[in-house]
């Protein structure tokens, strides 16, 4: 059984690193034909039919470019900072819990990598972490663009960290548990929380789009402003990892919006359906996807629509509306159940 | 149109800027973001303005002004007699030509008596606006709806009559610029062009 559960574990791993990585590399296609279609324009569909194969030719460019570091670059941290952006952005995926379980010859298995009692916690604690990626890049690239970009991506991620978890804790409240998969289950049909948590939710997804550096809170890449902000000096792949981490991280967003807000892998009548344990999972699973997919659209469909806030404008934003906002939600929230109970 | 107020628009689509205050709603941002969305959704689904070229080709008009062709006759023979009109008219000075006279048993090559031995357009120079075509007194010269190819070289631009006189299996059909009606214009004494 110990065997058979690392196997499993590690076979759920590399399908779930695999999954993501392919849904990234397809979200940037996904990103270019919207903003081509938003703009009445067509996008790329040259390479293969309807641009399918674009993001395998974007990779093989991104290889086949110059490897290029300053020379005051910190060789060391030079490296380290697109790598530990890409690392922290795939270990997210972990407590997802991606479907419920199928069960094979009568042992149970979860879909989820890591069913811990903290999972939002370590949601929090492995996202807050990526800004050191971003950080150690910036400062160590020794560019003046490189190095603002870098600060005001820390200044954004930590300010919008501090709402993001004030409107997390009103969900935590509401069903007394750090663990993903219990607040999915407890949304079990169409009781979704984001029926309870309208405006938690708002903030929520403000708060997301600000922490995955995505329009209009990309002030840390900001063109007009910075060249490419902490970016500007990297080149070849590492400049490919961070710009992949941004859509892995987009994806994880949505996959967490769907969990918290948008009842997870659930969905309505689903106890209805006369299928067998093993086919409503794959169903659940599905269903996730399609949630996601309909979040990665919104995340996109917001940054072609809305121009970039200015600097003041996005500090404002998070300390004087959202936190407030979310603070006030939470008290709301802990009137509720109190006088529920 | 003295019954118009001061600020009123003649097409009804301009707005009146005022500094007023905004209101809380305003504020909110959150229903103009909403309906800023719907109106990016809107063009999801919208004609798509592109044209996928090398497969679909803009329409080029009849009469566009692309590379020029050096016309014969119906029997082959050129119709250039090199009296250089074409190049004192031309504004770019992109013509160049070297007369010569037509020597006997060359009756079939050239129809006057005197033909253009070298001549050249400097395409960099051309700028497609068609007077060379309007001075020509024998309909010799035509701009055609051709795009000059790009090239590498600078040299490779001037064109000769290698490239610009046209040959008799692959003739170019200007019937659409030569109408009865721009004869008869070409004809007309009293203009300025015949002076």
């Amino acid at each position: 059984m110990e065997y058979q559960f690392i196997l499993y574990k590690a076979t759920l791993s590399i399908a779930i690193l695999t999954v993501s990585l392919l849904i990234a590399m397809y979200s940037t296609l996904a990103e270019r034909k919207l903003a081509a279609f938003f703009q009445d324009r067509l996008g790329p569909d040259r390479a293969g039919p309807f641009g399918l194969l674009q993001p395998l030719a974007d990779g093989i460019k991104l290889f086949y470019k110059e490897e290029f570091m300053p020379a005051s670059a910190n060789k060391f941290l030079y490296i380290l900072g697109p790598s530990l952006t890409m690392l922290v952005a795939l270990l997210t995926s972990a407590v997802i819990p991606w479907g419920n379980s199928l069960i094979i010859n009568g042992h149970e298995f979860s879909l989820q990598v890591a069913d811990i009692n903290i999972g939002i916690l370590y949601v929090f604690a492995v996202v807050s972490v990526g800004v050191y990626g971003i950080m150690i890049g910036g400062w160590a690239s020794n560019n003046k663009y490189a190095l603002l970009g870098a600060i005001r991506a820390a200044s954004q991620m930590i300010s919008y960290e501090l709402a993001m978890g004030l409107s997390i804790i009103a969900v935590v409240m509401m069903s007394g548990t750090l663990s993903i998969q219990k607040i999915v289950d407890q949304q079990a049909g169409f009781n979704w929380n984001v029926w309870y948590q309208p405006l938690g939710f708002v903030i929520f997804l403000v708060c997301a789009l600000a922490e995955t550096n995505r329009a209009p809170f990309d002030l840390p890449e900001c063109e007009t402003e910075l060249v490419g902000g902490y970016h500007t000096e990297y080149s070849s792949m590492k400049l490919g990892f961070y710009l992949f981490a941004e859509y892995i991280n987009m994806f994880i967003s949505a996959a967490i919006i769907s969990c918290l807000y948008f009842g997870g892998y659930h969905f309505p009548f689903e106890s209805m359906l006369p299928v067998s344990h093993n086919i409503l999972t794959i169903i659940g699973v599905l269903i996730l996807f399609l949630k996601i997919t309909f979040f990665g659209f919104v995340f996109m469909w917001i940054r072609w629509t809305l121009p970039r806030f200015r600097y003041d404008q996005l500090m404002k934003l998070g300390w004087k509306k959202l936190i407030p906002l979310a603070i006030f939600n939470m008290v709301i929230t802990g009137f509720v159940i109190r006088l529920l109970h | 149109m003295s019954d118009l107020k001061p600020y009123t628009s003649v097409s009804g689509r301009s707005k009146i800027v005022s500094d007023k205050k905004i209101t809380w709603v305003e504020r909110l941002y959150l229903p103009a973001i909403l309906k800023g969305m719907t109106i990016t959704l809107s063009h999801l689904l919208k004609h798509k303005a592109t044209i996928r070229y090398p497969e679909t080709k803009r329409e080029f008009s009849e009469i566009y002004r692309g590379q020029h062709v050096l016309k014969r006759d119906d029997e082959g023979r050129e119709r250039c007699t090199a009296c250089g009109l074409c190049a004192v008219a031309c504004p770019a000075e992109a013509i160049t030509m070297v007369a010569e006279e037509r020597k006997p048993g060359e009756e079939n090559l050239y129809r006057e008596e005197k033909y253009a031995k070298i001549y050249e357009i400097n395409m960099l120079r051309c700028i497609f606006c068609g007077l060379c075509e309007e001075a020509c007194p024998k309909e010799a010269i035509f701009l055609t709806p051709r795009i000059v190819n790009a090239d590498y070289h600078r040299d490779r631009f001037i064109y000769g009559k290698d490239i610009l006189v046209e040959s008799m299996d692959n003739r170019v059909d200007v019937t659409k610029r030569q109408t009865p009606e721009v004869l008869a214009f070409k004809k007309e004494k009293n203009r300025k062009h015949n002076d």
